[in-house]
């Protein structure tokens, strides 16, 4: 991992559409350096996936997230590992933490509407071995995903020409 | 009537860019490579606590120096970052801008018929702001083939018995060209041997991307001769905010403290309240800009050289000066007709002063979507040449 690899990692995070002949020209690299580069570093799974930050309430599809909050009891030897790598396997599971604090692990999950989040989490989750409360926060609205804020903001007027 | 204009208003010629200024409001879908200023929003942790500041009441002057945490803080700033060593309390004034700062240093050195050298091409104001002190400017080619750096001989060249003081701007606006430690030093010891004042403005010196800034002052014996000028326009994204810096040894810094108390009292105690913030944490904000404006410079340059226009690699502060010559245009014309046919703006080099002519600064401060599109149009406007 060097300088260059950092370049590269930073543009794609930004966007990961950008041709591999734009990000050469911006890294002083060439075309087949930055390909190769960004192989390694998928075949390294620093780089796990490319995506699309969607607005999915202008996208009007009217699906609903949650964030539910689980105390776990954790397991001799395995301690949260295996319920947590269990959970992660569900469709609706989009993402999953441990954390410190009042409640263990924090899932991110969403579902077609409100019922469909809230029998997920009571058929599935609540009734799992080991796991003793949860607590489930629907999302009202979403401010600000991966960096990118979601509310229109005013481009800022500038001079057309300034010395 | 009587014309009540004074000769040295009169004196001072009108602003180059004015006519790009209002050809560019008259049209749409233009874009500007004409904007001498960050495209960022100014980070908001320093937004936040100043207006945090606000709603505690704090709207008083503040003393003429400027907010002694603000001068504590850059004080250490300055000497961690650049090993510049300035006391907080008796060599450093917190001025509206680099444009106060440029304005009170000349004039506290200047008197009627002092030359003052000036390396250009140059940001527009240090020659009127010599000219309205009485002074008389005396302009100093830096070439492409120096890579636009102050060459010592076209320095010795020109000094007189007149000659009072020297004005450098390293990161360069227009040009991007950066002095090395080595560069000044060969400067430094004509502007020793000549007995002249430096005045040095570094408001672009956190934006280098090959070598760190190296401050004039700290070269050679040139901190007791020098006056650095800074501010937090450019670095972190604050030039409406009007905050810069004026660095001097304790007897110049009186000096020019005396103008400023008397023309501009303190620089606005809201903008100073964000300077601490930049200070304390923004670092990383300014780190992020600055490593795009690299990327964009890496495009935007390459574009330029492929396009035909061929430009050296500007190594600080964030604009391009490609030469126009061969389109066989003028910079004034290549700029006119560019903006004219194909939407976009770029400021003629002549504007910059001596040196300037035959290139335009296009300043790579905007998205790399719009340099993309402005490379595309430059290129069909090229072609139609």
């Amino acid at each position: 991992m060097d300088e260059k690899d950092l370049d590269l990692l930073r543009i794609l995070e930004e966007n990961s559409r950008l041709s591999a002949e734009e990000i050469a020209t911006m890294t002083n690299l060439s075309k087949s350096e930055v390909e190769n580069r960004v192989c390694a570093l998928e075949a390294a799974q620093v780089i796990r996936g490319y995506s699309t930050v969607v607005n999915w309430e202008l996208a009007g599809n009217g699906e609903v997230s949650a964030i539910i909050e689980l105390k776990v009891s954790p397991e001799r030897d395995y301690g949260y590992d295996r319920i947590a790598e269990r959970l992660s396997r569900f469709r609706q599971v989009k993402s999953l933490r441990l954390m410190t604090g009042t409640y263990d692990l924090q899932l991110i999950v969403t579902g077609k509407n409100m019922q469909d989040v809230s029998r997920f989490v009571s058929e599935h989750v609540a009734p799992m071995d080991r796991i003793r409360e949860t607590a489930t926060h629907i999302i009202m609205k979403s401010y600000k995903e991966n960096g990118n804020t979601l509310f229109e903001q005013r481009e800022p007027e500038r001079l057309p020409i300034s010395p | 009537m009587r014309n009540f204009v004074s000769k040295r208003a009169e004196e001072i010629p009108p602003s180059g860019i004015r006519k790009f200024f209002d050809l560019v409001l008259t049209m749409e879908d233009v874009i500007s490579l004409g904007v001498g200023e960050p495209d960022f929003r100014t980070p908001w942790n320093i937004c936040e606590s100043s207006i945090y500041s606000i709603e505690q009441g704090t709207t008083s002057y503040t003393s003429n120096k400027g907010l002694q945490t603000l001068r504590d803080a850059l004080s250490r700033y300055l000497a961690e970052h650049y090993n510049l060593q300035y006391s907080a309390d008796n060599e450093m004034i917190i001025t509206s801008g680099v444009s106060e700062g440029l304005d009170i240093a000349v004039r506290s050195v200047v008197d009627p018929g002092d030359e003052v050298l000036i390396a250009q091409p140059s940001y527009v104001s240090y020659a009127p702001c010599v000219t309205l002190a009485g002074g008389k400017p005396v302009p100093i080619r830096c070439t492409e083939k120096d890579k636009f750096k102050l060459n010592p001989d076209a320095l010795a060249e020109k000094i007189t018995a007149k000659s009072k003081a020297l004005i450098i701007n390293f990161p360069n606006n227009p040009t991007g060209g950066v002095m090395s430690a080595g560069d000044i030093k060969a400067i430094a010891d004509i502007v020793i041997d000549h007995d002249l004042l430096l005045i040095s403005d570094e408001v672009y010196a956190e934006l280098t991307y090959e070598t760190k800034h190296c401050a004039a002052a700290t070269v050679s014996d040139l901190w007791d001769r020098t006056i650095t000028l800074n501010g937090f326009s450019k670095a972190y994204a604050m030039t409406g905010w009007r905050i810069g810096y004026l660095c001097a040894p304790q007897e110049l810094l009186d000096a020019a403290l005396k103008i400023h108390q008397y023309i501009m009292l303190c620089a606005p105690v809201m903008g100073q309240v964000g300077a601490v913030e930049a200070l304390r944490s923004a670092e990383e904000d300014k780190n992020n800009m600055v490593n795009e404006y690299r990327l964009r410079r890496n495009l935007f340059v390459a574009g330029l050289n492929r396009i035909g226009l061929p430009c050296h690699v500007p190594e600080g502060a964030f604009y391009a000066f490609p030469s126009v010559k061969t389109t066989g245009l003028s910079d004034v014309e290549f700029a006119e007709q560019l903006l004219k046919n194909q939407r976009v703006a770029v400021v003629p080099g002549s504007v910059f002063g001596t040196g300037g002519e035959d290139h335009i600064r296009c300043a790579y401060a905007v998205s790399r979507k719009d340099l993309n599109t402005a490379l595309v149009r430059m290129e069909e406007f090229i072609k139609t040449l």
